[in-house]
């Protein structure tokens, strides 16, 4: 008997027996589409986590400030230091020395809370340069950014992030209006554009929530602080993101000259890169997509086992049948054949169901959940591959008990 | 009858003789009981004869009809069927002498619910591995053979119990058998139907098929040419006295 016919013979049997057929699909369907749809949740997650932090530029090194040791000698968390200054500022700013360094934003930052008219919002603002703007990726929804004249006339001026915008100024066009600081009044005299990425990513602080300040108006009027010339962090952005390295290089060969000191492992500052925050946030989410796919494999394997236990149902029901192919002729292993088939047939139907349930549910699904869902070809395929796998992992025991009735004990059954 | 046209051609019949048991016995045995329910049968039926093995239940004879049938093999003794010794066959290999060398005719009819009349007739064919169109052909010529040319598409559960049984009669038939074996074919029929299929299978013979008939019924059994009783797994011939008593 060819395998065509075996086919046929198969496919008769799930269609002879609905019912049955479509509730044992449904078990894998489901199975299917879970896994299909939390690894595509995984991978929609991870990619917009890596687009959100390139946004903030894949060509950014940011240099923070060392430990401090206090006077007793324990050394406290990494920033608490003050060693940064405007002078490094200076000095990794000139061409000459760093030549792979584009340019260079100084940021001071505190939370403070801002007040206009009757509502106060507390927030992070931050003084800075000029170059902040283009070290941070960022552009203007309105107004204009703080400029090198506001920067040297201590100008109480701020720029301000879109959701911090909103929440002060409710309806009013923010350009103009007066924030009081620590009871300085500052002119809003621009807004940023938002970056689109604030509601979804819970983990990170929200960067549309800010107010930019020149970081000579902070130092001198806001923040008090104890030395005008520190600065809480240096923003570095390098050529391109090829010459990231380089960049990272002669950050640190000049930090360490300036600092005077002579070990790099006494070093009193770190540099970061954004694709080291990239590595991390994406390895916490590979993490919860194995967990989340993990738990849907298990559906799948329980559909499995539903798909065996209909086939062992399926052979106990249908006993005489088998009886009868025999004494008409067929062989163990054309009756093991016929109920394999049987059996992956359901398999793959509930694949391709189950892939189709997938697809339905990553294009309605995110305007629910807030999530992207990414459907690859590569999941999609493995998906069937795995349910036509399931139906003939969970079809042989059934199939060979069949194969292995004996002819009279199965026509004898009444 | 041409032969079938299908498969590795069947050996030639030496002089006639379709079925030879020789001192065929056959045991059961549950845990350490054993039950001996064939005490050492021999038997030759010859080319195109009509016979009936007749018994009340328990003598032996559904396991008789296993050996025939090729269903079971003996505890010891030898089987002839066609020449060959299928008593020592593997379960594949007598798997094909039942789809070539045996036609069913079965007391429950036994038909696929989910099939069509031709399609039930078609299924040894389907076995036999011959092509598509070749089974359908052959299946409608033997629907007519068996008068159900109209019935052809009808589904079992459309068609009364004597039609049933004539499309059996009809798969019994596709595979030009040598040995139609028919196990109570009447016993689930009313007397009309019945004596339907008795003629028909009247007719088999006179085309000049080997028939065995088992049953429990002498009426049934008279139909036949010649009738073998069997009792306490033991045959009789010509025993007209013990024919008399279960009669």
């Amino acid at each position: 008997m060819s395998w065509l016919e075996t086919f046929r013979t198969g496919v008769n049997g799930v269609r002879s027996h609905r019912l049955r057929s479509a509730l044992t699909v449904l078990g894998i369907l489901i199975g299917i589409a879970a896994v299909i749809l939390t690894v595509g949740l995984g991978e929609g997650a991870q990619g917009q986590v890596t687009s959100e932090i390139t946004a903030l530029g894949s060509n950014v090194l940011t240099i923070s400030p060392g430990s401090s040791t206090s006077s007793t000698g324990i050394r406290q968390a990494l920033g608490t230091a003050s060693t940064l200054t405007l002078s490094d500022v200076s000095a990794l700013a000139n061409p000459t020395v760093a030549p792979d360094i584009k340019a260079v934003a100084p940021i001071t930052s505190s939370s403070e809370t801002l007040t206009a008219g009757t509502s106060t919002w507390t927030t992070s603002v931050q003084g800075s340069t000029p170059t902040w703007l283009t070290v941070r990726g960022r552009n203007l929804a309105q107004g204009r950014f703080i400029d090198n004249q506001d920067v040297a006339d201590h100008a109480a001026v701020t720029v301000l992030g879109a959701t911090t915008a909103s929440e002060l100024f409710r309806g009013i066009d923010p350009v103009g209006q007066t924030v009081d600081v620590n009871g300085v009044p500052l002119t809003v005299v621009g807004v940023l554009t938002s970056t689109g990425s604030s509601s979804s990513s819970s983990s990170t602080t929200d960067p549309d929530d800010l107010s930019v300040i020149p970081i000579s108006t902070g130092a001198e009027r806001i923040f008090g602080g104890t030395s005008r010339n520190s600065v809480s962090s240096i923003a570095v952005q390098a050529r391109s993101s090829g010459d990231l390295t380089a960049a990272y290089q002669e950050a640190d060969h000049l930090l360490l000259q300036l600092h005077g000191i002579t070990t790099p492992t006494n070093a009193d500052f770190t540099i970061t890169s954004e694709q080291s925050l990239i590595s991390t946030a994406t390895s916490v989410d590979r993490t919860l997509t194995i967990l989340l796919a993990g738990v849907a494999g298990i559906s799948l394997l329980v559909g499995g086992i539903g798909v065996m236990n209909i086939m062992l149902v399926s052979v106990t029901e249908r006993i005489r049948e088998i009886g009868l192919r025999k004494a008409l002729g067929a062989t163990p292993r054309v009756i093991r054949r016929q109920f394999l088939v049987e059996a992956s047939v359901l398999g793959l139907i509930g694949g391709a169901l189950g892939a189709l349930l997938g697809i339905i549910g990553a294009t309605f699904l995110p305007g629910v959940v807030g999530d992207p869902i990414t459907i690859s070809p590569t999941a999609m395929a493995g998906a069937l591959v795995v349910a036509l796998a399931i139906g003939i992992a969970f079809g042989v025991y059934p199939a060979s008990r069949a194969a292995h009735l004996a002819p009279i004990d199965a026509l004898r059954n009444e | 009858m041409t032969s079938p046209t299908y498969g590795a051609p069947l050996p030639e019949t030496p002089d006639g003789v379709v079925i030879e048991l020789e001192r065929v016995t056959k045991v059961y045995r549950t845990g350490s009981i054993a039950v001996a329910a064939l005490r050492g049968v021999s038997l030759t039926i010859t080319q195109g004869e009509y016979v009936a093995v007749i018994g009340p239940s328990g003598s032996g004879k559904s396991t008789l009809m296993h050996i025939l049938g090729c269903l079971d093999t003996p505890t010891s003794g030898a089987y002839h069927l066609a020449g060959e010794n299928v008593s020592i066959m593997s379960e594949t290999a007598l798997a094909e002498v039942r789809n070539m060398r045996i036609g069913f005719v079965f007391q429950q009819f036994n038909l696929l619910a989910s099939m069509l009349a031709w399609q039930n007739v078609e299924l040894p064919l389907v076995y036999a591995g011959v092509p598509r169109a070749e089974r359908k052909e052959r299946a409608m010529e033997a629907l007519a053979r068996v008068g159900l040319a109209g019935r052809v598409n009808h589904r079992p559960g459309e068609l009364s119990g004597g039609q049933q049984q004539r499309v059996a009669v009809a798969r019994a038939l596709v595979t030009e058998p040598d040995l139609i074996l028919a196990d109570e074919p009447t016993g689930n029929l009313d007397s009309v139907s019945a004596a339907d299929v008795l003629r028909l299978m009247d007719e088999l013979h006179q085309a000049g098929r080997t028939l065995v008939l088992i049953t429990h019924d002498a009426e049934v059994a008279s139909a036949s040419g010649r009738v073998l009783g069997i009792r306490d797994g033991l045959l009789t011939e010509n025993d007209d006295r013990y024919l008399e008593s279960i009669r």
